[in-house]
């Protein structure tokens, strides 16, 4: 089958416009915290959410409100929760990192890499309650490296539960390069554990959707996992106020700061050769220049990318409904806010 | 009035509620040789041995309770919890909390705990203070066949994670995977009201978060579970002997604390001897003294606990277990604070 390139266009956008305007919240001091986006992963959570249908459930990870807006959670109390109020989706209780939502079956976790066994557990009611229904594992790369999430495919493989294992690879761990703390291709690694890989561009909506297809059916006639592991960019890094970024985006205040000690620590007595003080000094700059090009989506942009395949009346009209839908859902969720205490 | 033995007991409540809910399911390491006779009823699907990855079947264990199943987990040794405490600490404790209440967790993991047998301090722990620590779980540790069989049906019908703590002393299967291997000639300190007894005709649910007083005496009260539990009884009966009588107090469960039933007794006795085979610090039984404190019950207060790695050599090991003559000593010492010195 070929996917709906224009619904998949209006979630991926329903979720970015969404985002932004959590972000604004967010920068304006209304939610507190961290607060990690899916901004620049849409095609992937888009791709593969496309095929859930009631019964199938969704491990999600830290950052579960692109999934949970797709799915059609009501944005009001998706707000609120982030907002800490106590009519929000979880009462206030849980916020950004734990939205729990039991009729779509979708739990969050801030654990990285709980995510695996959560999905496993989901996978195993539904194979006892709900035959044919699935469970959906969202995590990044660096979860890759967490024993449990590995457990969690072979456990998935040896009794055959129906999990899709859904690898969202932007390259980084937290702020530290991936290649550098990771051994081996994490899709031998997937299928060194009994699971089938897959590798996609995650930029592109409609091949994750076609992967996801497959890795989904197969998980519905009880064939196993699946790891499906596709690439994107995240241009607000781990979170909001992601440290690199902050420094790439303002170095003249951002550095003011720092200069000072990391000048006097690379170069005061005892410690390291003045050849690893230099290598640590390059490393630092490396990871900077690294954020630096991944701010920029540019042309790892899902929805860009999607948009472009659109003609212009198809873009417009999902255009024009959907802004209008976060907007109205915003202002319906701040109202109580700008009306002052 | 029926008799059994602590294990039996157990396995007699999983078959009629296994038979009666096709949801309960259990899942854990070995678990078609360890309960092979579920196994035979019940069948791979439902009673289904795991790779030995605690973190994965025990966090998906949580997600299967959210699920719509009813998951009895078994964690062959508490020890090996550690291994996967997070399913338990930021999971399992926390989901009914963070979805506003919309969402629990009806999970029972049922581990074996403590020691007496020479197997070591990394099989041998309590840690009930560990896991009873997270608010939203519920932890019981019965001390005899009839609370085995009532609080692990008190565990299966409850909506929320429950720690269900059989140890080893009374279950008799576990001492004899873990430390006859078929021999014959080796002794354990196995309190015998415990491991066999009558058990009621008709499984009745024990009420998680409630003690019984299981001796009445005006001098002491005594408190502890599982086999601490029968240490104190046999520490009363020798006082008895030295003319002190002590009220003993069967926590059976760790969280929530009966805290009233404590209260009660030691308002009487003004003494509180807590017996744990826990670790001393940040445990169970500073707890129970702080419970004392915000009750304003002026009390005198001592503790036997485990202070140290449990060693693995016996002789050892029973003196860093809480022992029968520990007991008595520090009761007399409690009762009479010149005691020790006459």
């Amino acid at each position: 089958m070929e996917p709906d390139g224009v619904a998949l266009y209006s979630q991926m956008l329903k979720s970015r416009r969404f985002e932004e305007a959590v972000t604004a919240l967010w920068r304006e001091g209304h939610i507190s915290a961290e607060m990690h986006l899916n901004i620049g992963e849409e095609g992937i959570i888009a791709g593969v959410v496309d095929h859930l249908s009631e019964g199938d459930a969704m491990a999600l990870d830290h950052r579960g409100t692109a999934p949970l807006v797709m799915r059609g959670v009501d944005l009001v109390l998706l707000i609120k929760e982030l907002m800490g109020e106590e009519d929000g989706l979880c009462a206030g209780m849980g916020g950004h990192m734990h939205l729990f939502v039991p009729e779509l079956l979708a739990a969050s976790s801030g654990i990285v890499g709980a995510s695996g066994p959560a999905a496993c557990g989901f996978a195993l009611a539904n194979q006892h309650l709900r035959p044919g229904k699935i469970a959906i594992a969202f995590f990044g790369e660096a979860a890759m490296n967490q024993g449990m999430l590995m457990e969690s495919i072979n456990l998935a493989a040896a009794w055959s539960l129906p999990v899709v294992f859904v690898c969202k690879d932007n390259g980084m761990a937290i702020t530290t390069p991936s290649r550098k703390v990771t051994g081996g291709n994490l899709c031998t690694r997937a299928e060194g554990l009994g699971a089938q890989a897959v590798s996609v561009d995650g930029a592109d909506v409609g091949a994750v959707w076609r992967a996801a297809e497959k890795a989904v059916e197969r998980a519905r006639k009880g064939q196993g996992p699946t790891f499906l592991h596709a690439t994107c960019r995240r241009p607000e890094g781990h979170f909001l106020g992601d440290p690199l970024l902050r420094i790439v985006r303002n170095p003249v205040d951002e550095l003011k700061s720092k200069v000072g000690p990391l000048v006097r620590a690379a170069t005061g007595s005892g410690g390291a050769s003045v050849g690893r003080r230099a290598a640590s000094l390059g490393s630092i700059m490396d990871m900077l220049g690294r954020a630096g090009k991944m701010r920029k989506l540019g042309r790892h942009d899902p929805l860009e990318r999607q948009a472009k395949r659109l003609s212009g009346a198809e873009r417009s009209g999902v255009d024009a409904a959907v802004e209008g839908e976060v907007a109205a859902a915003i202002r319906a969720a701040t109202e109580r806010m700008e009306a002052g205490p | 009035m029926r008799t059994m033995t602590f294990a039996d007991a157990i396995e007699d409540v999983l078959m009629e509620a296994m038979t009666a809910d096709p949801r309960i399911i259990v899942f854990g390491e070995d678990v078609h040789a360890i309960r092979m006779n579920l196994y035979a009823r019940f069948g791979e699907m439902r009673v289904r041995p795991t790779p030995i990855s605690e973190s994965a079947f025990l966090g998906a264990g949580v997600t299967a309770a959210m699920g719509g199943l009813r998951p009895i987990v078994e964690i062959m040794m508490v020890d090996f919890i550690a291994v996967a405490v997070d399913a338990l600490v930021n999971h399992a404790a926390k989901i009914e909390a963070f979805s506003g209440g919309k969402w629990k967790v009806p999970m029972v993991v049922r581990v074996a705990c403590g020691g007496g047998y020479g197997d070591g301090g990394q099989h041998e722990q309590a840690l009930w203070g560990l896991l009873a620590q997270v608010p939203g779980m519920k932890v019981v540790v019965p001390s005899n066949p009839a609370d085995a069989g009532g609080l692990m049906l008190s565990a299966i019908e409850d909506d929320g994670p429950v720690v269900f703590m059989e140890h080893k002393l009374l279950a008799d299967y576990w001492l004899d995977y873990l430390a006859d291997g078929g021999r014959m000639n080796l002794d354990y300190d196995i309190p015998e009201e415990g491991a066999f007894g009558p058990v009621p005709d008709v499984w009745q649910p024990t009420p998680i978060g409630e003690a019984k007083i299981v001796r009445e005496g005006g001098d002491l009260t005594m408190a502890a579970v599982g086999v601490g539990l029968h240490r104190c009884l046999e520490a009363a009966a020798r006082l008895t002997e030295q003319g002190i009588e002590a009220s003993v107090v069967d926590l059976r469960t760790v969280s929530p604390l009966d805290t009233d039933t404590l209260c009660e007794s030691v308002s009487k006795t003004r003494g509180l001897l807590v017996a744990d085979e826990d670790y001393k610090s940040f445990g169970l039984s500073g707890e129970l003294a702080a419970t004392l404190m915000e009750a304003g019950i002026p009390a005198r207060f001592a503790r036997v606990c485990v202070e140290e790695t449990i060693p693995y050599d016996r002789r050892r090991e029973g003196q860093v277990l809480p022992n029968v003559q520990r007991i008595v000593e520090v009761a007399r010492q409690l009762v009479d604070p010149g005691s020790l010195v006459a």
